[in-house]
């Protein structure tokens, strides 16, 4: 072989990764890297403040340490309402959400246009965020638990009907072909032939909302809506960091004690 | 009496399920269909209890013409033509039990069948009909636990608890072993004989349907082929509805377990 | 005539114990619940019947004017998304890394791993944006960093579980040719996870821009500072923009997101 040729054949030689698909990737990561910088930019996140904080870090162990735990007593009342608010809208979304994602489950509403309504407004209900529907609500209701049960319930029944309706539309549809050709009606259909097949997934999903329930209720009270919230943002008004920082080591036992509950439970579940 | 006259059916999508059907399936009659697959077997049989509707022709169960059945007088029909399916149809996870009664639903109201509220009537026929094909020790057993012949034996017994006039079976053994497709095949034709319930069955296998059946009906591309006593039935009558020799996959093989 | 009823299902006692109690215990929970719960409803109709024609149909009403403010906020809303987003896709290879059962080979590593992964899924996303306030000052980046911290629990945790399912035999196959640490990382375990990595990641940001709405609220940057002051006014026109504004940029980004991650797997 001559030089010329061995050159050629080198060039020939096909790279590991195709030209085209590297440059696509070298492309998006340049733009990636580029938004980021410009995120960064506009949101004036820059290492070196961040290092200031961390300088800062110091001064905040001072502020929030020791945190005063002894508050417990003070505070359990508020995050007892916290617990039974969670109670409450988990239930009452895990009721309402029945109707609502057998119409959105496209193998039990055949119907397309009604199924597809249904969809959409359970996609744009899942878009508000929970505080956002407590800042109405307190509007409306006034300052308590009552406007923080509500968006809660709002909230969650968006997400557990979408995730029930997917649950359904999953099920053996064989048994319920059945039911009919043996003269069943609709709710009799869907009571002996879709509910036992549900059932066990819809029960590990209602703990799962009511886990999100719990972590969103305890931010309730920071815009009024009742419970714990309410007394973390006094405190914070007033400087008050060590009583602060017991709540919020309170809040996350709470939160991390019901999750272990839950899973345990759904565990056994499904 | 069921009863096809100038039957056809076009499905939605233009594909023609059945060609001018003229049929008569008499009382207490086994009626076993063969044909190849996509010969229209399953349209004619789940034709009859309106699972699909026909789109032109009459189609008379006992003197009534069921294509402009709906609501309460197509459930009413449903309740007294029973079907049994390839895959059982049983709620997996619900005991043997609920499955069998669930036979029950179409003659009972609704609320008290959401409070599982049967009566002692209803449930001792379960108990009998799960006693007839042999399975009532699985009674407490969730229906994933059982092997496919017993849970299609469970299916016989939700229909045979539906106390139905005419039994329709669509490939009952298409997914089970030999010795069990005989088993089955045998309590279906011992059901039809001691209750005198007209039955309907699709078949693959032709040794079986020369074996069970009273009177034989050969399908081809959504015609009636062939309609004849099964004495009169040879392997020749076979190649004849198949339109190609016979084969290997054509038979069941083994004998009655 | 007679009835021949089934004989009765054999219940296992403990399968009887078992149930008395989950129903007792449930039963307590509720008890408490509704006998703890203080609401007037009288009050919150009340209320509700005299607020109710101030701020419904001024929420359906949008006010326009608002429009290049609350865009801006919008805005910037996704900025912290984003930035936050991308420092805990980068911040969470590492924690799952050390998450991984197969990666690490040590017990105690990984379940020290996992227990960091779970303590940070635990706080809320606004309780880290009210701590990092006190460390940087009422500023976006404190929303950055609250994002930030707060979805590298659950990146991290599905990172961990997406390298806890790698097929270890291309991995095996490397080790037997001789391949050292690195180039079995580069070449047998990258271009398993990149995928599913950046998938994840994209799914986060979808949920970080949500979670980026509402840390306004506590002085953390983003459209929920609008939130805020169009509540303090009782500006419920502007209120209404800013939902409708949260509503279509949301579904917007979910279903971009959607169609990438699709392609992505
Ligand atoms: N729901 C449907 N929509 C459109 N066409 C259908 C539908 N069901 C069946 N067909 C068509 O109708 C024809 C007859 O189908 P059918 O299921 O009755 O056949 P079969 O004899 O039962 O076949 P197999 O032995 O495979 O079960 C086939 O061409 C099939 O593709
Ligand atoms: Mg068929």
């Amino acid at each position: 072989m001559t030089e010329k040729e061995i050159k050629k054949t080198s060039t020939q030689s096909p790279s590991v990764i195709p030209l085209k698909a590297k440059f696509r990737v070298t492309v998006i990561f340049f733009i990636v890297l580029a938004f980021y910088l410009f995120s960064s930019f506009k949101t004036e996140s820059s290492i070196t403040e961040f290092i200031d904080g961390i300088g800062n870090m110091g001064e905040l162990f001072q502020k929030f340490f020791p945190p005063n735990l002894s508050l417990f007593q003070a505070i359990w009342p508020a995050l007892a309402d916290t617990i039974q608010m969670a109670i409450i809208a988990t239930t009452a979304a895990g009721i309402l959400c029945i109707p609502l994602s057998l119409l959105a489950a496209n193998n039990v509403t055949t119907n397309k246009i009604l199924y597809n309504i249904v969809r959409f407004l359970l996609n744009i209900l899942r878009t508000i965020p929970d505080l956002v529907l407590a800042v109405i609500f307190v509007a409306l209701f006034g300052i308590g638990a009552l406007p923080g049960i509500i968006a809660l319930v709002i909230f969650s029944l968006g997400l557990l009907a979408k995730l029930i309706s997917e649950t359904i539309e999953a099920i053996d549809m064989n048994p319920l072909e059945a039911m009919q050709a043996s003269g069943a009606n609709t709710i009799q259909t869907i009571y002996y032939a879709v509910v036992p097949q549900v059932l066990p997934q819809f029960t590990s999903f209602v703990l799962y909302v009511f886990e999100i329930n719990i972590r969103a209720s305890v931010v309730l009270g920071l815009v009024g809506a009742g419970g714990i919230g309410q007394i973390l943002d006094q405190q914070i008004k007033f400087y008050e960091y060590p009583n602060a920082m017991g709540i919020i080591i309170i809040i996350f036992a709470l939160v991390v004690i019901i999750e272990y509950i839950s899973t345990k439970v759904r565990e056994a579940i499904v | 009496m069921i009863e096809f006259k100038n039957v056809s059916l076009t499905y939605p999508n233009g594909t023609k399920g059945l060609k001018n059907v003229n049929l008569t399936i008499n009382e207490g009659e086994f009626v076993v269909i063969v044909g190849l697959s996509g010969a229209g077997k399953s349209t004619l049989i789940r034709s009859i209890n309106k699972l699909v509707t026909a789109t032109e022709g009459e189609l008379l169960v006992d003197n009534e013409n069921i294509l402009t059945h709906k609501g309460k007088r197509l459930r009413s029909l449903r309740t007294k033509v029973g079907m049994i399916f390839q895959n059982y149809n049983l709620v997996k996870r619900s005991n043997v039990f609920k499955n069998v009664l669930a036979g029950r639903l179409g003659h009972t109201g609704t609320l008290r069948s959401l409070f599982n509220l049967f009566s002692k009537e209803d449930r001792s026929l379960a108990y009998e009909s799960l006693k007839r094909v042999n399975i009532e020790e699985k009674i407490y057993n969730r229906a994933d636990e059982l092997s496919g012949g017993q849970q299609q034996r469970v299916s016989i017994a939700r229909v045979l608890t539906q106390k139905p006039k005419y039994i329709l079976a669509d490939e009952p053994v298409a997914s089970l072993d030999p010795p069990t497709s005989h088993q089955v095949m045998t309590y279906l034709r011992k059901i039809n004989q001691e209750d005198n319930i007209t039955t309907v069955v699709n078949l693959h296998f032709i040794d079986m349907a020369m074996e069970y059946a009273d009177r034989i009906i050969g399908m081809r591309a959504g015609e009636v082929v062939f309609d004849g006593p099964a004495s009169e039935v040879s392997e020749k009558t076979f190649e004849e509805i198949y339109g190609r020799t016979i084969r290997e996959g054509d038979l069941r093989g083994g004998t009655e377990a | 005539m007679m009835h021949n009823l089934p004989p009765k299902p054999k219940r296992s006692t403990f399968k009887t114990v078992r149930n008395i109690l989950i129903g007792v215990i449930l039963a307590g929970i509720y008890i408490w619940t509704f006998m703890g719960i203080d609401i007037d409803f009288a009050k919150a109709v009340d209320r509700m019947t005299n607020n109710y024609a101030r701020i419904i149909p001024k929420l359906l009403d949008p006010d326009w004017s608002a429009l290049s403010d609350v865009w801006a906020a919008m805005v910037e809303t996704i900025y912290i998304a984003f930035a936050g987003s991308l420092m805990a896709a980068i911040l969470a290879i590492p924690l799952g890394f050390l998450a991984a059962q197969n990666m690490t080979n040590n017990r105690v590593l990984t379940t020290i791993g996992k227990w960091i992964l779970s303590a940070i899924r635990a706080f809320p996303d606004i309780i880290l944006a009210i701590l990092f306030i006190v460390v940087v000052g009422p500023k976006p980046f404190a929303g950055v960093l609250a994002i930030a911290i707060g979805s590298t629990g659950m990146l991290g945790k599905l990172y961990s579980e997406v390298l806890e399912s790698i097929d270890t035999n291309v991995v095996e196959a490397m080790e037997a040719n001789g391949a050292n640490k690195l180039q079995i990382l580069v070449h047998g375990i990258l271009p398993q996870i990149t995928p599913e990595f950046l998938s994840y990641a994209i799914y986060r940001f979808e949920i970080d821009v949500r979670a980026s709405t509402i840390l306004g609220i506590v002085g953390a940057g983003g459209i929920g500072t609008l939130i805020v002051f169009a509540k303090m006014n009782r500006n419920w026109e502007e209120m209404g923009l800013i939902l409708l504004m949260i509503i279509v940029v949301v579904t917007v980004i979910d279903l971009i997101s959607t169609q990438i991650r699709k392609r992505l797997v």
